[in-house]
């Protein structure tokens, strides 16, 4: 059967606005509602469904960070994970380094398919995936909306921005997941009562033995500019006698 | 000073509009050179469009039947393998292509990777936008190590036409992976300017309802001449293909007008539309986020407004 490891990053909750320090030295996320990054459950809900279709077995569901991380992979658990591993760090871990990090797991759990979201909603990256597969040697495929499994093959398709494209490749490989490849199930309260009794696993990070890699230093937080609000039209005409002032339309 | 390599993002036949606008980056880093990669089969027409581009000092051209179609297993080991020709950076755009392929370079090289520069500080720093563009972060790249990036291409002008770069052939002697292959592409077949590179973009959002209703937003396009966008919403519901998507995880434009129209402004659309010029909204909701950030607003009843517009639009 085959064997899935799925990767689950906690980060601040799609729905809330996330602010700067008022000192300009990060993000301004303590007591924010932390959550799986979306992409990685619907990672997770992928997995979940070619077990259910009987196309493959143990889901193991891999965290990077602190303790708190233990959340997440509680929800991954209660979702329908079979097992969790917190790999544990504090220090911020940029995407080569997760890469490395998961390297090591994949070494270990020897999965025929990793599945991860396609870029976690804070650093917005979109690397780690195509990082590991890289250093696994193993191939990728991106930004799936679709995956079809027949024996050692994955026929994925990807949204890419001139439409979709199909592409094969071989087990083991890295698939990174688009918003469109499933909807995410609901975690009822039993599932969470269940999800107790499962596995996890805490590692600390020396124990892997890693080499320290190169990383950005990130030296400044700063907003956005702003978009000045602008003005209200009261009819089609208003609206297009200011568009022919500004010159944008014949 | 920087040497600097870009890689080419194309189909075949043309060079994708957002290469020029790398290109633009890359000489805002300060290059000695800057010189572009294109790999492909029989791409010799695109590598003239590319050396066709200011301030490109010479074309790779990376000819060989396993380039025929993009595969970022084939081509990240080619480029890695150009990076020793005493590149100190090595660019792509933040477009699908670019995202699915950069990274491999960077892990193959061992480098972390800065994704989306919206500006250049100075050789090894950058500004790139986190959290749906919620805030912009100063990074710098560690010295003494190549940099691998992908441009954010909403950011940077595309760099004018005029050059007379050469083209060289390079053969690269690397071993490609067998593990992947390329098996097609569907594409909306559409007359309608490009996305990405269109003045005007005319988007729809949940509002619309249905496909059908959406062939009033592209009568309305089709009448100034724009391209059509959608919400993440319209995408989802069916109404229109993903290749619309405007946002965070569609595509992030800078169209001289943006015409929101039934959409709500969620903070991942509005990150795809930042650059924009003007936004004109059109919502039957006053309280609606969009107002917040556009230029011209209109409330009420898009299936009333749009046909009424294109008629005055129409009328002149
Ligand atoms: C990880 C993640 C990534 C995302 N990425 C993107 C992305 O890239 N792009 C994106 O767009 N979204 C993205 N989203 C989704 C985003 O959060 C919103 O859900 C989405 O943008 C809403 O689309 P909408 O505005 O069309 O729909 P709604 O929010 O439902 O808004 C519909 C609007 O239409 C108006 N309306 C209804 N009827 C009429 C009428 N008859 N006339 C005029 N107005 C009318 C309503 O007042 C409302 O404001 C993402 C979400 C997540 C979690």
């Amino acid at each position: 059967m085959r064997k899935i490891m799925v990767t689950l990053k906690r980060v601040v909750d799609y729905n809330v606005r996330v602010r700067i320090k008022p000192d300009g030295s990060g993000m301004a996320t303590d007591g924010l509602k932390m959550s799986v990054n979306p992409f990685d459950e619907i990672a997770l809900e992928e997995a979940l469904r070619m077990r259910e279709r009987g196309e493959a077995g143990e889901i193991a569901a891999v965290a990077i960070g602190g303790d708190e991380c233990q959340q997440q992979l509680r929800t991954g658990l209660a979702m329908g994970a079979d097992r969790a591993v917190l790999v544990k760090t504090d220090a911020e871990v940029q995407p080569l380094e997760a890469a490395g990090i998961l390297l090591e797991m994949a070494k270990r759990e020897k999965p025929d398919i990793v599945i991860m979201g396609k870029q976690a909603i804070d650093d917005d990256c979109n690397q780690t995936g195509q990082m590991l597969a890289t250093l696994w040697g193993r191939p990728q495929a991106t930004f799936a909306s679709e995956v079809q499994l027949e024996g050692g093959t994955a026929r994925v398709t990807r949204e890419v921005d001139a439409g979709l494209e199909i592409i094969e490749v071989q087990l083991p490989a890295v698939i990174t997941t688009d918003l469109r490849l499933n909807e995410p199930r609901y975690i009822k309260l039993p599932d969470i009562m269940k999800a107790r009794s499962k596995p996890l696993e805490t590692l600390a990070v020396g124990e892997l033995g890693l080499s320290a890699v190169p990383s950005l230093k990130p030296s400044g937080y700063e907003p956005p500019a702003q978009r000045e609000k602008g003005e209200r039209v009261e009819d089609v005409a208003a609206l297009v006698g200011k568009l022919r002032e500004r010159g944008l339309v014949a | 000073m920087s040497k600097i390599l870009v890689v080419a993002e194309h189909d075949g036949i043309s060079l994708h509009s957002g290469v020029a606008r790398v290109v633009s980056c890359g000489l805002a880093i300060g290059a000695e050179s800057l010189d572009v990669a294109v790999m492909g089969q029989d791409c010799a027409a695109v590598a003239r469009q590319a050396g066709s581009i200011a301030g490109v000092s010479q074309v790779l051209c990376l000819d060989r039947a396993e380039n025929a179609r993009p595969l970022a297993a084939v081509q990240a080991p080619q480029l890695a393998a150009l990076a020793p020709r005493g590149y100190s950076h090595l660019l792509g755009p933040s477009t699908t292509f670019g995202k699915d392929l950069m990274p491999r370079v960077a892990a193959l090289l061992g480098v972390p990777q800065v994704s989306d520069i919206m500006s250049v500080e100075s050789e090894r720093r950058f500004k790139r936008p986190i959290y749906a563009g919620n805030a912009v972060l100063t990074v710098e790249a560690p010295a003494d190590h190549t940099v691998v990036a992908t441009a954010r291409l909403a950011s940077w002008p595309a760099a004018s036409e005029g050059g007379e770069a050469g083209i060289e052939e390079i053969a690269v002697d690397v071993e490609l992976p067998a593990h992947s292959k390329w098996l097609e592409l569907k594409t909306a077949e559409t007359e309608r300017p490009d996305l990405q590179s269109a003045s005007v973009v005319v988007s729809g959002g949940r509002a619309l309802g249905s496909a059908d209703n959406f062939s009033m937003l592209y009568s309305l396009a089709d009448s100034i001449g724009a391209a059509v966008g959608a919400s993440r919403a319209a995408v989802d519901a069916g109404y229109v293909s993903n290749d619309m998507q405007v946002g965070q995880t569609g595509k992030i434009i800078a169209p001289a007008l943006y015409f929101a129209i039934g959409i709500s402004g969620a903070i991942q659309h509005l990150t795809g539309i930042k650059d924009a010029g003007v936004i004109v909204a059109i919502n039957k909701d006053p309280e609606a986020p969009i107002f917040e950030v556009a230029d011209i607003g209109l409330v009420g009843d898009l299936f009333s407004i749009v046909p009424e517009l294109q008629a005055a639009l129409e009328d002149s």
